[in-house]
């Protein structure tokens, strides 16, 4: 077979699984003091960043690679990784669009990222990163008049120190778990998100993440602060090209609403899972978490978990301010060779608070799917509610789905209430679909998207219509 | 604590007679547990019940010596009236009575089994302390095909005379083909904190039937961990309930293998709790094979800063199609010090089953209340009603009525 009809043979299981040649700017190898001053440096970062760096790596020194979760994985070697890679063509940063290496915005065409004019009519405001830099955000001018800041994370450090200074590292502290301690020090790039007082961002924000250098880790540190009463509505996806090897994904999500302020923040991750052998894919370890700091604040998190070989990620809310609302919807999808452990953490702090969390699991071929959750009603938190379901569907019989649900009520006038199944789809509901002429994939299909309705609702038209077809595309040839 | 284990140890092994390879056993166990500990909060199993810290701020340092050679007095008052029943009773760890009166002689068979060290699987340092420090241990073998007559009661009883601040027990019982045994757990404290240590081994043959119920009703300050491992064969069945409420910290783990096609098990729960106290019931059902079933109910009303623990597990192997597992824990929390904690876990891996489970906990329904009382009612009445048909919903699922009726008598629920 010539490597041409190889290619074609990979898009079709995964059809992101192109790489782009282009030539990169990389930190050397490994990790130590000095690479993080390269980063640092070749950022242009200010001093004060720089320390935050150290500190944080100074911690990560004396970590201890956490080994709790379901899912076990061979051992990183965290020297054989590079840190930082860009893209040549982006050392001196483009003015424009029109100045960006035509290689790149390909990619993002090949990719469905929009990021030229012909895009404005879908009128989202898209920032992509590519490895470990910005290339491009789209939309600025429109987001500038209202006084929204949508930016790569490295511009906010050099225009907006202020709000960086104040609110980074304000939810997770670079005292944190060992993956966040790593990408507190090491981080790369991302985006931030500044929304001020009283306004209701006008069009869905959006980040586009992309691996593309091998033997890279990608840590990128994204921070949304939703200033009092105001709104914002925020996308996440990402892609990376096949490769033998695991690659490392350790990215930091920090959400900050003050008073009033509602944040939404959906993701739909379609990392490379790996072949069906299981071998090569992305490891996912990621830490979201969202501060609902202000009065009446509300975080919504939505993701739909299709891709990588292991997804190892929480995102968590935590509701300090009276009557804040905390709000976990997941779907999370494993075939093959693909391990997931994900759920959510709601620490309910506040008078008032809400939470609620749907969770539906899927798992199919040899893979293991584990919900793990934290409710946590301190004593402070008076008539607060929680309400939590989480249903798993098994597809075949070498597949695992578990449930693990920590549950700590510390206050007598608040309630919690927590369900979950598992089951399989049952043969009545196929056999139904059939007789009306389904052949059995679709029939899967139907009943699954319909399993998964109340998630995918939750998502933005645009996302959601890409995310239910991706539902379908993850369980292909898991049937019979 | 090192040398205390070392010396009271040696103490102990001075007055058994057992062979060298023995001690050599016992001695590996003994050297495991002043390894590890007692467990803490560190182990995920214990995560919620720190019993390391617990013995230190309520016992402080422990002693494990128990002179066993002189005979402890039988207090019959505190046996059970109005029921005929057989008599295990420990005094103090120490077996004063065995006695099967109401039953077959041919039938029962009591082995002394002191000699043999069977290593539970799924267990955790305090097998290794048990393992040891028991100086006496009975295997209960029920002969194919009988079912005795009469329950069987364990008085388990200590008082101001006890050597030490540590006892260790163990049981074993063998169930035989379409056999059945109905046992009853009763606690009987008088003695001041002191760390009781149970082990219970049961084998049920095909058929065989266990109705096991714990009782820990009379108010005292020990701590006491007890761990249950039940292996089931085809057709088999355990029903397990326990009453959690009397001692100051108290840890019940059931650890339930459903070998057998057809087998299933029941755990049901109620905590009572008042007074700063802490319990715990951790239950593993492991489903290994095809059309198992089991079904857990747990109810917890908290009151006065006390706090409760629920780690109920289903697991589920790839070769157990069919399974149904359903579990459900409630807890109502009266006061504003106390506190529910929960982890009802599901491993699954087969994908043929009907698995779920369920957990609240919260105040009690004002509504209720309210309506309770525009019909006349005070409100301690009303809450009194409330949490007596709160309870009652396990209590019911006691399938023996005898036994059902003494339970309701004994806490004091009304129909």
């Amino acid at each position: 077979m010539d490597n041409r009809q190889k290619e074609i043979n990979n898009l079709k299981d995964y059809k992101y699984g192109f790489s782009t040649d282009i030539e990169n700017i990389q930190a050397p190898k490994g990790l130590n003091e000095d690479v993080i001053k390269f980063i640092s440096n070749i950022k242009k970062e200010p001093a004060w960043m720089l320390e935050f760096r150290l500190k944080a790596f100074e911690r990560f020194q004396v970590l201890k690679e956490p080994d709790w979760q379901k899912p076990k994985f061979p051992k990183i070697d965290y020297q054989d990784l590079y840190y930082y890679s860009a893209p040549k063509s982006m050392k001196d940063k483009p003015k424009s669009l029109d100045e960006l290496d035509p290689k790149l915005l390909e990619t993002y065409k090949k990719l469905g990222i929009p990021l030229q004019e012909q895009a404005r009519l879908n009128g989202i405001a898209v920032d992509a990163v590519f490895d470990s830099v910005s290339v491009a955000t789209t939309f600025k001018d429109e987001l500038t008049k209202q006084g929204i800041i949508f930016c790569p994370i490295s511009e906010a450090i050099q225009n907006h120190p202020e709000l960086v200074k104040k609110y980074l590292g304000s939810v997770i502290p670079t005292s944190d778990h060992f993956f966040a301690t790593l990408n507190s020090a090491v981080f790369t790039d991302g985006s931030f998100v500044y929304i001020p007082e009283g306004v209701r961002c006008p069009m869905e924000l959006s980040t586009y993440f992309r691996i593309n250098a091998s033997n890279t880790g990608q840590f990128e540190r994204t921070l949304i602060i939703a200033d009092k009463g105001s709104y914002v509505s925020y996308l996440e996806g990402c892609t990376a090209p096949m490769r033998d090897e695991n690659q490392l994904h350790a990215a930091n999500v920090e959400l900050i609403a003050l008073d009033d302020a509602e944040i939404k923040y959906s993701t739909v991750q379609n990392w490379y899972p790996g072949d069906k052998d299981g071998k090569g894919g992305i490891y996912n370890f990621v830490t979201k978490r969202g501060l609902c700091k202000g009065k009446n604040s509300k975080i919504s998190w939505t993701q739909v978990e299709t891709g990588s070989a292991i997804t190892w990620k929480y995102p968590s809310c935590i509701l300090k301010g009276d009557n804040s609302v905390g709000e976990f919807y997941s779907i999370a999808i494993t075939n093959n060779h693909q391990k997931a452990d994900t759920g959510t953490k709601m620490i309910h702090l506040g008078k008032n608070t809400k939470s609620k969390i749907i969770s539906k699991g899927i798992s199919a071929g040899s893979s293991d799917m584990t919900y793990r959750g934290l409710v946590d009603i301190s004593s402070k938190a008076k008539n607060s509610t929680n309400y939590t379901q989480c249903d798993s569907l098994l597809m075949g019989n070498k597949c695992g789905a578990h449930t693990v649900p920590y549950i700590k009520n510390k206050n007598s006038e608040s309630n919690i209430a927590h369900e979950a199944t598992t089951s399989k789809i049952s043969e009545e509901q196929l056999h139904y679909c059939q007789q009306r002429g389904l052949n059995p994939e679709e029939a899967v299909g139907l009943i699954v998207n319909g399993f998964c309705k109340e998630v995918l609702q939750q998502l933005p038209m645009e996302f959601a219509v890409e995310a239910q077809k991706l539902v379908g595309i993850s369980l292909e040839g898991s049937v019979g | 604590m090192k040398e205390q284990l070392q010396k009271d140890f040696d103490n102990s092994i001075k007055n058994l007679s057992l062979s060298q390879k023995d001690i050599e056993i016992k001695k590996f166990c003994l050297d495991n547990f002043i390894d590890k500990g007692f467990p803490n909060r560190k182990e995920e199993d214990w995560k919620f019940s720190d019993l390391n810290q617990i013995i230190k701020n309520n016992i402080g340092e422990l002693s494990f010596y128990n002179d066993q050679t002189s005979t402890n007095k039988v207090d019959t008052s505190v046996f059970v009236d109005g029921l005929e029943h057989n008599k295990i009773v420990f005094i103090n760890g120490r077996i004063e009575k065995i006695d099967f009166e109401y039953e077959k002689k041919d039938q029962i068979e009591i082995i002394d089994q002191s000699e043999t060290i069977n290593e539970f699987k799924n267990s955790n340092s305090l097998s290794d302390l048990n393992n040891a420090f028991t100086n006496k241990c009975f295997k209960i073998l029920v002969k194919k095909g009988y079912q005795l007559i009469k329950p069987l009661i364990i008085y388990n009883t200590t008082n101001s005379k006890i050597w030490s601040k540590n006892i260790n027990l163990r049981l074993n019982f063998e169930l035989d083909e379409d056999s059945s045994l109905r046992l009853i757990d009763l606690f009987n404290d008088t003695s001041e904190k002191n760390f009781l240590n149970i082990f219970y081994n049961f084998e049920l043959k095909e058929n065989a039937v266990l109705k096991n119920y714990k009782v820990d009703k009379f108010e005292n300050k020990n701590i006491k961990y007890s761990f249950n491992n039940i292996d089931q064969g085809k057709n088999s069945i355990s029903e397990t309930f326990i009453l959690s409420s009397g001692s100051n910290f108290s840890k019940n783990e059931i650890n339930c293998n459903l070998n057998g096609v057809y087998a299933s098990a029941f755990v049901n729960g109620i905590f009572s709790l008042n007074n700063h106290k802490h319990h715990e019931i951790r239950s593993i059902i492991n489903h290994l094979t095809e059309n198992t079933k089991s079904y857990q109910l747990i109810k917890s009303v908290l009151d006065e800063s006390s706090k409760a623990v629920y780690q109920g597990k289903i697991f589920v192997n790839s070769d157990a199609q069919k399974t149904d597992g359903y579990q459900l824990s409630k807890a109502i929390l009266l006061n504003k010090e106390s506190e529910f904690n929960a982890k009802p876990e599901l491993e699954i891996y087969a994908d043929d089953v009907k698995c779920s489970h369920g957990s609240a906990s919260g105040s009690l329904n004002e509504d209720s209340i309210f309506y309770l009382m525009s019909r006349g009612l005070s409100y301690q009445q009303s809450r009194e009603l409330l949490i007596n048909g709160f309870l009652l919903d396990v209590v019911e699922k006691i399938t023996d009525s005898e036994i059902k009726n003494l339970i309701k008598n004994m806490i004091g629920i009304k129909e």
